[in-house]
């Protein structure tokens, strides 16, 4: 399968993503830098990395998600094409408006660095359609800017449409606001679009991608990408 | 030379914790009588004005607020246009 790392100014997360896929899971992948207009011919998946694109400046997301490179990430999403978001990608697909929401500053101010287990919503996406639902990973997160808002409406639609993919939890799926880091709104983690292709998430799997590196539940998202692209 | 003044706030429905944060620090200063604190964002933005009309460059600036400068879900925006004299000499 092929994947497209996108680079922007200031991404930090675009190499990980890169060894991740290309070293661990033996993928083809390329760097794509944020000036391009075309995305590699065969592209199945867009990864849109963490790291602070443009400095955060304005708000975190806002001024990448008009990098040329960006309108052909609009027309692969148009197509049915896989996008991924992670952290600051996440942050830039929801200015963009791929996935619905805005993620606000941490409710606590500060910036996060931990560990935190997730719940796997029932939402058939794929970039989750190896984990059965209820089943709780451990990511790692690191934001200062990951709590996720959204209109009481949107927040409906998301309930009733399934498109909440991830929620903050314990580590035996309980939620509580004491397991919710940066003050989310339904403790959600990670959300997909109303089409199914495109997903953000605050979580870094690719951080999570081998027992050396403490953990390996994030290869469980990539396991599952590859799958869902290798059956049409 | 056109300048507008550009006020970009969180809508009151949505949680401005610096904002909590800040106030919390004037009522600690012994500023009892503080209330509430709301943090925004305040712009200025210059526009050749070479033919450009006011109404139009009113319109290219409500485009930029609603493109760029202020996100819509969470954010209200105002601004203010006035024509600039040359400036003042040093």
């Amino acid at each position: 399968m092929r994947f497209a790392v996108l680079e922007f100014p200031g991404s930090n997360c675009d190499h990980d993503c890169v060894y991740t896929l290309g070293t661990v899971l033996k993928q083809r992948v390329s760097l794509v830098w944020h000036e391009k207009t075309e995305l590699p011919a065969g592209t199945d998946c867009v990864v849109v990395p963490g790291g602070f694109s443009y400095g955060d400046y304005l708000r975190c997301g806002a001024v990448a998600r008009f990098s040329p490179i960006m309108q052909a990430v609009f027309s692969h999403a148009r197509r049915g094409g896989l996008v991924w978001g992670i952290c600051n990608g996440f942050q830039i697909l929801t200015e963009s408006h791929l996935v619905p929401g805005v993620l606000l500053r941490n409710k606590g101010l500060r910036f996060l660095c931990q560990d935190v287990h997730l719940r796997v919503e029932p939402s058939d996406t794929p970039f989750t359609g190896s984990v059965l639902p209820g089943v709780v990973l451990k990511l790692p997160i690191a934001h200062g800017e990951g709590n996720y808002f959204c209109e009481s409406d949107t927040l409906k639609r998301l309930q009733d449409k399934r498109q909440i993919v991830f929620r903050y939890c314990a580590p035996d799926g309980a939620l509580g606001e004491a397991f919710n880091p940066n003050g989310s709104l339904a403790h959600i983690a990670g959300v997909i679009n109303a089409q199914g292709n495109v997903l953000g998430m605050m979580p870094h799997p690719e951080r999570a991608a081998e027992a050396v590196l403490g953990g390996t539940d994030g290869r469980i998202l990539f396991e599952s990408a590859l799958e869902a692209l290798a059956t049409p | 030379m056109y300048l507008a003044k550009i006020y970009v706030t969180l809508k009151p429905s949505v949680l401005d914790p610096q904002g909590v944060a800040v106030g919390a620090a004037l009522r600690h200063m012994g500023y009892k009588e503080v209330a509430g604190l709301r943090q925004g964002k305040y712009l200025e933005l210059r526009l050749e004005d070479k033919g450009l009309s006011v109404e139009k460059a009113k319109a290219r600036v409500e485009q930029m607020c609603a493109k760029l400068l202020a996100n819509t879900q969470i954010e209200r925006y105002e601004f203010s246009l006035t024509k600039e004299r040359r400036s003042p000499r040093p």
